[in-house]
């Protein structure tokens, strides 16, 4: 019943499983979609989707799966006195008489799209004289016919019980969830949840959890004296260093920077966290501020925190080639390198395990030699919450980068 | 459609809306955990206190803290207890039920009437908590090691289990619920919930501090938007001090009670005052 839906809500990118779709075919079954498309979007919705960073994407699924019913001119008083207080009870079928249903509807399927189905409903509308319950052809209640509520038969289409029919697609044109999706850019408590991810847990700091198998080895050992073990509880051993691009080319982006770094030294996990800024490109200093003002030698950098450290540096990674390949490249004037960028960022990249790229512009626009460059140095990510995601996972996964 | 008739319709102090209710009552007849998520002050806890009302069922809380064990839930066996009777021979130890106690699971499970249990704040535990709970509540049964014995569910409890986003859920875990997303109040919804608090505060004070509420709640890069306790806060503290509406809408007063951190309250000051803020250090 319903499969093209499944497939639909697949295809917008929610990830819909078996096992929720047979819950949900369960409901149907036991008759709680009640008769109208609003049941069927919400409970549909709780059952389907686990997450609000989908319900837009569902809403437009099933925009484009039902909405195309409500605004067929369907005569809904007339039908609906007809469904009112269904006299007979849901008919109990057996396995193969619901299969046979199933077949039937392929079959029905496959001979007319949906279009040639609600003009049938017309018809029949139409045909219709009085009141019908049971049998196969009618729109009715507790029928097999495809049309009508409370039947059985798959895929058919509902007709309205309770008046609230239309709101649901509605509801769903209105996309109010938007907001909430996934790819969208990030804000401070979604970045948050995020970043709680990215963790190691450890047994470090104060004895505080009895460690019973211990205790029982050391009391027997003592003759029966209790003597009580105690064990470190499990912390987060993460350390992480955030290098955060401040150029003039990040300046749309300042705001998403600042919600990721908000949300970096906000959260409280970490073992530890380091971050320091720079511009365009990293060179011998990084600084503490965002204003450049406080340069701390990138040697330093590399010897203060080992390479235990987690390493996210965040920038678009555009600039002039020059500024990143040659010696003295640094857009500043008043700045030399003797080392190019490129050298710079290699050395990061080889001290440090495990490191990542978050690119603030959206990937269609990454095509630039520069961001090529960086890109081959690091796993390059888009700063959305997706992307963030993925780079947590290369952050932490076991399995170590073949060094470039 | 009968069975959508009777359940779930909302208790005395609370206002479901229709969808909510509806999934209520699937979830109670198909016996599948309900999560509840949304922003904080949408009422989540309070949906499981209204359906152990208006269903008339005892309601069970779990509260989970960050330490919480999915064990800790189903039974704890009080070893040291144990042990340290067992050194001063003054009680029977051969019993090691009297060293099992019941966890709210167990204890939900236990219960010879349907109950209501609420887990409250799932989020807070570790990430692996709720998938330590899987089969647990699939099946609704667990086994006492100590005992060798299993302990299935009399009646399979009503679960309601909120969610704060703290941390996201595993979806093994959320494979085996139903899902519901509460939304943030709009005004008109806002406005009758501050009047079951507040009855008899001015119509145009709680218009107007509606109105500024949604406001701050709109500017962008808050740390902590206020939520509906922090404006309930809000509008008492007014009324107490007898602010005029006037200086309500020019002035925001006691912009402490509904900003809890120093940036936020700089941040709305500053877009008050029409200045934009950045974290731009040049162009």
């Amino acid at each position: 019943m319903f499969i093209d839906f499944f497939y639909k809500l697949r295809s917008k990118g929610v990830p819909v499983s078996i096992t929720e779709w047979m819950s949900f075919m369960e409901a149907i079954y036991k008759g709680f979609m009640g008769t109208s498309l609003n049941h069927l979007y919400y409970i549909g919705r709780a059952f389907l989707v686990k997450s609000e960073a989908y319900y837009d994407q569902f809403d437009l699924a099933f925009n484009e799966f039902f909405g195309g019913i409500s605004t067929e001119p369907l005569d809904l008083e007339k039908v609906m006195e007809w469904l009112e207080n269904p006299i007979n009870k849901l008919p109990k079928l057996s396995p193969e008489e619901l299969e046979e249903m199933k077949r039937t509807l392929e079959e029905m399927k496959e001979k007319m799209g949906l279009e040639e189905m609600l003009k049938q409903f017309r018809e029949r509308l139409k045909e219709q004289q009085e009141r019908h319950d049971g049998g196969a052809k009618w729109i009715g209640t507790g029928g097999r016919s495809p049309f009508g509520a409370y039947g059985y038969y798959p895929g058919g289409i509902r007709v309205g019980g309770e008046g609230w029919m239309g709101s649901a697609v509605k509801v769903a044109e209105e996309r109010r969830f938007k907001n909430y999706r996934h790819d969208l850019i990030l804000d401070v408590r979604q970045t948050k949840v995020a970043l709680k991810k990215l963790r190691q847990l450890r047994r470090e700091g104060a004895e505080e959890e009895l460690d019973i198998d211990e205790t029982i080895d050391k009391t027997a050992k003592e003759g029966g004296e209790i003597e009580l073990v105690f064990a470190k509880s499990r912390k987060n051993a993460i350390r992480l260093l955030l290098l955060m691009d401040t150029g003039g080319s990040m300046a749309p982006y300042a705001d998403l920077c600042e919600r990721l770094f908000s949300a970096a030294v906000q959260s409280e996990h970490f073992k530890d966290l380091k971050y320091f800024f720079f511009h365009n490109c990293v060179y011998q200093d990084v600084y503490e501020d965002l204003w450049n003002a406080k340069p701390i030698p990138l040697e330093k950098v590399l010897a203060t925190y080992h390479s235990g450290y987690k390493v996210i540096l965040v920038g678009d990674a555009r600039m002039g080639p020059g500024e990143l390949f040659d010696k003295y490249g640094c857009i500043d004037y008043y700045y030399s390198n003797e080392i190019a960028g490129a050298d710079w960022l290699k050395r990061i990249k080889n001290h440090y395990e495990y490191s990542v790229w978050l690119n603030p512009t959206p990937r269609e626009y990454w095509r630039h030699p520069t961001v090529d460059a960086i890109g081959r140095q690091f796993p390059m990510y888009e700063l959305t919450l997706d992307g963030l995601k993925d780079a947590i996972k290369a952050l932490t996964s076991k399995v170590k980068r073949a060094a470039a | 459609m009968s069975k959508a008739n009777e359940g779930y319709h909302g208790s005395a102090d609370y206002i479901a809306s229709k969808p909510l209710m509806e999934i209520v009552n699937v979830s109670v007849n198909l016996a599948k955990p309900l999560v509840i998520k949304g922003e904080p002050g949408t009422g989540k806890t309070l949906l499981a206190h209204s359906i152990a009302e208006a269903l008339k069922k005892k309601l069970l809380i779990w509260n989970i803290k960050s330490t919480t064990k999915a064990k800790d839930g189903l039974y704890v066996y009080d070893t040291v207890q144990r042990l340290n009777d067992a050194r001063f021979k003054d009680k029977d130890i051969s019993d090691i039920r009297a060293y099992i106690k019941l966890g709210r699971l167990g204890q939900a499970f236990a219960s010879d009437e349907q109950v209501v249990l609420l887990i409250d704040e799932v989020d807070k535990a570790d990430i692996e908590f709720p998938n330590d709970l899987l089969n647990e509540l699939d099946e609704m049964s667990f086994h006492i090691t100590e005992l060798n014995e299993e302990v299935a569910a009399k009646q399979r409890p009503i679960v309601v289990i909120t969610s704060n986003s703290e941390k996201e859920l595993p979806d093994a875990f959320l494979r085996r619920c139903i899902f519901y997303y509460i939304e943030f109040p709009d005004e008109q919804m806002m406005e009758s919930i501050i009047r079951v608090h507040y009855p008899d505060i001015q119509d145009k004070v709680v218009r107007e501090c509606i109105k500024k509420f949604y406001w701050i709640r709109q500017v962008d890069g808050l740390r902590k938007k206020p939520s509906t306790s922090e404006l309930l806060d809000w509008i008492k503290a007014l009324a107490m001090g007898g602010v005029n509406v006037d200086r309500i809408s020019s002035e925001l007063p006691f912009l402490g009670t509904l900003l809890k951190t120093e940036q936020d309250t700089e941040k709305v000051a500053r877009v008050a005052s029409g200045s934009s803020s950045g974290f731009r250090r040049r162009f």
